[in-house]
Formats: C-alpha cells, sequence, structure tokens
C-alpha cells in the first residue's frame, strides 16, 4: 500500500512536513505532546535520527510513537551509527512495523555531537542507503541474498541549494534521484529569488522538492546559523527584522518570517511542499501554518 | 636526505605523537631502573624520539627519581638488525626494568621481538603519512585495499575525507572546507576542481558502490606465490 505521503506528494497538493527530535531520555511526554499537536496539521513528522551527533532516544522509536498516535511519520537514518547489516535491520524492522518513509542522510560528524570519542561508520554513504533501500525492496539484500516478506518505502534525501561550490552538490543530488530518491528536502532557505534559481534546474528531475524552512528565532541565532550551518544564508533583511521587533517579540517575528515564505513559496508553486524544522519549538509549527493562512 | 637535485626527499614516515607524561609515568610505575631508546628516522623528523627528545626524556625522568642506565638512538628501530646494534649496550639494558622506546610502534615491536624485556611505548602511532609543509604532516593513504584515485584526480577521498565518502561531499561542506574545521580543505571540492580541470567532471556522476573491507584483512597479511 502506497503511504500516505506518497499519496500526498503524488496528489499535487502543497505538502507540509515537519520535523520532530526524540528527547534525551526515555520521559516521552514532550514528543508524545508534539506528536498530537501536529498530526493532523502536518502531511508526515520527520523523527531525527540522533540529530548533530547527539545520543538520543531513537529515531525507530520515536516513528513507532507517532505511527501509535495515528500520525505520518518519516524515518530519518544517518550513516554515521551503524554499518549495513544494521541499516538494513532497521529497515526491515520499520517496514514490519509499517513505518512507510525513509529520508537518508549521510550524517552529522560524531566530533560536533556528545559523544566525541565514539567510532563513526559511514560504511555506506547516502546514495548508497538509497540503492539499498531500493534493493531491499526487490527482494534481496546487500550481500545478494533472498529476503522473505515485501519492503517498501517512498525514499528521499537532502540537498543544500545554496552550497558553495554548487556544483558538486548538485552531481550528488542527481546521483541520489538516480538511486531512488523521490523525494527532496532542502537545507534552510531564505532567499526565495536564488531557490527559485535552484527550482529552475530542479524541475528537470522527476523528483518531488520540499523547501526547507528554519524557524528563526531571534537575530543572534540567524547571525550564529549563518557563521557555522553549511549553506545557509539568512540574508541581512530579515535578521534586521528579527532584530527590530520589540523586546520579547523575536519568536512571533520569526513565526511571521517563516509564514509569510511559506505563503510565498505555495503562492508561486515555487515547489512541491516545505519541510519545517522548528529546532526545539515545535509547538509553535501551527503559528507558522496559521501565519501561512495553511491552517 | 637529499636528492640529486637538491630538493627535499619527503618520504612517507610513521607519524607519532608523545602520550602524555602522566600516561607515561603510569606505565612506568613499578620500574625503577630505565633504559631509553630513540630512532633516527621518522621519530626523528617528527621530533618526537630523536636525540633531543631522547635527552629530555632522561632529564625529566630523572627528576623523577628513576634511574637512567643508559639511552640510545639506534638509526632504524623497525629493522631485524637493531638488536645487533644495541648489542653494545647490553651492560646498560640488562639491569633494567623497563626499556621506554620513543619510536613509532613498529619500531617498538621490532624491539620487543629481540630483546627479552618489558618494552613502553613513549609515543603513540597515528598514521603513515607525509611531511607536507614546514612541521606539517598528512596522512595521503590510508591503505584501504579498493584505491579509487584513478576516478578523483589522484585525490584520496577515502582518506582526506573525515567521513570517507566516496559518492561525493556531505552536506557539512562549508565554502570549500569541512564540517569539522573551517581550516581544513573539503577534499571532494578538491577532487571537483582537479577533475574540472582535467575535463573529467563526468567520472564524479559514476556511483561508486559501497566499499569491500574484504580487501582490508585485519590483521593485514600478503604472502607473495612461492616460484
Amino acid at each position: 500500500m502506497t503511504s500516505r505521503f506518497k499519496q500526498a506528494l503524488e496528489s499535487g497538493k502543497f505538502v507540509v512536513t515537519s520535523e520532530i527530535a526524540p528527547p534525551k531520555g526515555t520521559n516521552l511526554e514532550i514528543m508524545k505532546h508534539h506528536i498530537e499537536l501536529l498530526k493532523d496539521k502536518v502531511d508526515a513528522m520527520n523523527v531525527t535520527d540522533h540529530q548533530s551527533s547527539v545520543m538520543r532516544y531513537p529515531s525507530l522509536g520515536g516513528c513507532l510513537l507517532v505511527k501509535e498516535q495515528g500520525g505520518e511519520v518519516i524515518l530519518q537514518m544517518t550513516c554515521r551509527d551503524r554499518n549495513r547489516l544494521a541499516l538494513q535491520a532497521d529497515l526491515l524492522f520499520a517496514a514490519s512495523r509499517g513505518i512507510q518513509n525513509v529520508l537518508c542522510l549521510t550524517g552529522d560528524s560524531i566530533i560536533l555531537g556528545d559523544h566525541k570519542q565514539a567510532k563513526s561508520v559511514f560504511d555506506l554513504d547516502s546514495s548508497q542507503l538509497l540503492e539499498t533501500v531500493r534493493l531491499l525492496a526487490k527482494g534481496k539484500d546487500l550481500g545478494g541474498n533472498d529476503l522473505d516478506g515485501p519492503v517498501s518505502f517512498c525514499a528521499g534525501a537532502i540537498v543544500t541549494p545554496e552550497a558553495d561550490p554548487l556544483e558538486p552538490q548538485l552531481i550528488k543530488f542527481e546521483k541520489k534521484i538516480e538511486a531512488g530518491a523521490e523525494f527532496i528536502q532542502t537545507q534552510a532557505v531564505y532567499d526565495l529569488d536564488k531557490f527559485k534559481k535552484f527550482m529552475d534546474y530542479a524541475r528537470l528531475f522527476d523528483v518531488k522538492i520540499l523547501a526547507g524552512i528554519i524557524l528563526l528565532t531571534s537575530a543572534p541565532m540567524a547571525r550564529f546559523m549563518n557563521k557555522n550551518i553549511a549553506g545557509v544564508n539568512v540574508p541581512q533583511i530579515l535578521i534586521d527584522e528579527l532584530a527590530g521587533a520589540p523586546k520579547g517579540q523575536a519568536l512571533k517575528k520569526g513565526i511571521e518570517i517563516a509564514g509569510r515564505m511559506i505563503q510565498r513559496i505555495k503562492s508561486e508553486k515555487m515547489c512541491d511542499g516545505v519541510h519545517i524544522m522548528a529546532i526545539g519549538k515545535e509547538e509553535v509549527v501551527p503559528d507558522i501554518l496559521v501565519a501561512a493562512g495553511i491552517l | 636526505m637529499r636528492s640529486g637535485k637538491g630538493e627535499e626527499i619527503a618520504m612517507i614516515r610513521s607519524i607519532t605523537q608523545r602520550k602524555p607524561d602522566d600516561e607515561i609515568e603510569g606505565l612506568l610505575q613499578g620500574s625503577s631502573r630505565i633504559f631509553i631508546i630513540g630512532c633516527g628516522t621518522c621519530v626523528t623528523l617528527t621530533r618526537t624520539g630523536g636525540e633531543p627528545e631522547v635527552q629530555a626524556m632522561k632529564k625529566s625522568l630523572s627528576g623523577k627519581g628513576k634511574i637512567i642506565t643508559g639511552h640510545t638512538v639506534v638509526p632504524v628501530a623497525c629493522d631485524n638488525l637493531t638488536h645487533e646494534f644495541l648489542t653494545e649496550f647490553g651492560s646498560q639494558i640488562d639491569p633494567a626494568d623497563a626499556l621506554l622506546i620513543m619510536t613509532c610502534a613498529y619500531g617498538v615491536q621490532a624491539i620487543a621481538r629481540q630483546l627479552k624485556k618489558m618494552v613502553i611505548p613513549a609515543l603513540d602511532t597515528l598514521f603513515i603519512g607525509k611531511e607536507t609543509g614546514i612541521g606539517q604532516f598528512d596522512e595521503v593513504c590510508s591503505q584501504c585495499g579498493t584505491c579509487i584515485i584513478g576516478e578523483t584526480g589522484g585525490l584520496c577521498p577515502v582518506t582526506s575525507c573525515h567521513k570517507g565518502l566516496v559518492n561525493g561531499p556531505c552536506g557539512g561542506t562549508n565554502h570549500g572546507k569541512c564540517e569539522i574545521d573551517s581550516e581544513k580543505d573539503c577534499v571532494w571540492t578538491l577532487i571537483y576542481r582537479r577533475l574540472k580541470e582535467l575535463g573529467r567532471i563526468e567520472t564524479m556522476r559514476k556511483y561508486q558502490r559501497p566499499r569491500n573491507y574484504q580487501k582490508e584483512p585485519k590483521p593485514g597479511k600478503v604472502l607473495l606465490p612461492t616460484t
């Protein structure tokens, strides 16, 4: 059966996904609250996999929570922590429990996280993980053996439209599509005119594009991202807008900016939808959707 | 070493780093009489186990109450004939409780095989590398057994990419630098520029299959066929 998320992508509607992060520990109350809040407002929730290499409750566990609460879910999988046996086994497990969407990522460096002395794996990379998903769907594993029981995923990957230099990223983007990516989430975009240029290129390929929206919470946070996050460029005009917000109102301004951008992406039909990353502020995602005129 | 043209010959070297003092002290606990061995090759170049470093170690350990029965810098510690060189130091080595060896692990193991003495490494061996600038050493090959540099313009992503990625850069690359260090070049940017320069950018589009780790046996071993 085709996943609800894939059906949404194929329906031609403006698709909205939202990122959701599992907790540090076993207290799942806040995550359950976020799931409850978002499950009927977005087309799918995308559960992070030890984001920024910080050890947390697993993405698979988070995905099962979303399923239990009746939401549609995308399993994030990085290649950092598992070799090809473990990755395939987790895909089998996910498939057996009704998880039908997977986002294949390389994964951040261990050095960025909170277990800096750990061994990083990278037995496969994101393109190879996508190929693996496709292979499992054919009933075979990477060892060439037959599998008993179906495995089917709607697989996706990411791209950084403002990378510098850009061409190596675009070559990899095309490799990911060739390896079976059906949808692509982008790194956060803020300069929509630049994004439109990327889309002129991306439209040449048979793949759905979800524009990445990272909620800006303050001017310092925007400056921090410009300095530290690869491929993120918040234009000065937006930083000024955040800085000009009345005291205590920067988050409200950030919600307004995110809403405004989503509205423009949607009304100008720039791409197939958006992926909202509200990093730690998942509870305001509905406010962003209201600001965007979607809710 | 110099070539006939007067240029410095930068051979591959075993690159080492001195262990912290407290770790060396811990390893020497219970050994009061110490014989120190340095090496005239790689560790002299990296200034981790040459004559000055052996002298400094002698001074430091003497200050901590150890009896230094003797010390020497052997020409090439990993050589099978190192024990012959050490024969003349027999009267200093025999009374020692331990040999503190300021060479790479190849040297430590060669000496351990050749002498009936407890060996204590004073250095950690990091990689086999080259001196690429004054005082700078870089790993250029990690001996993975599945060489792909014929498709990457002679630059090795398995070694020089922090994640060892073979299908192109990750999303962490930023202005041509690496996610983990804004001073470190992203090797995939370098590969891209090299292939572009050579008019072979299409090579970058080739899907590289998952690596075959059987080609990198652990432990590494090769037997030449008998003729």
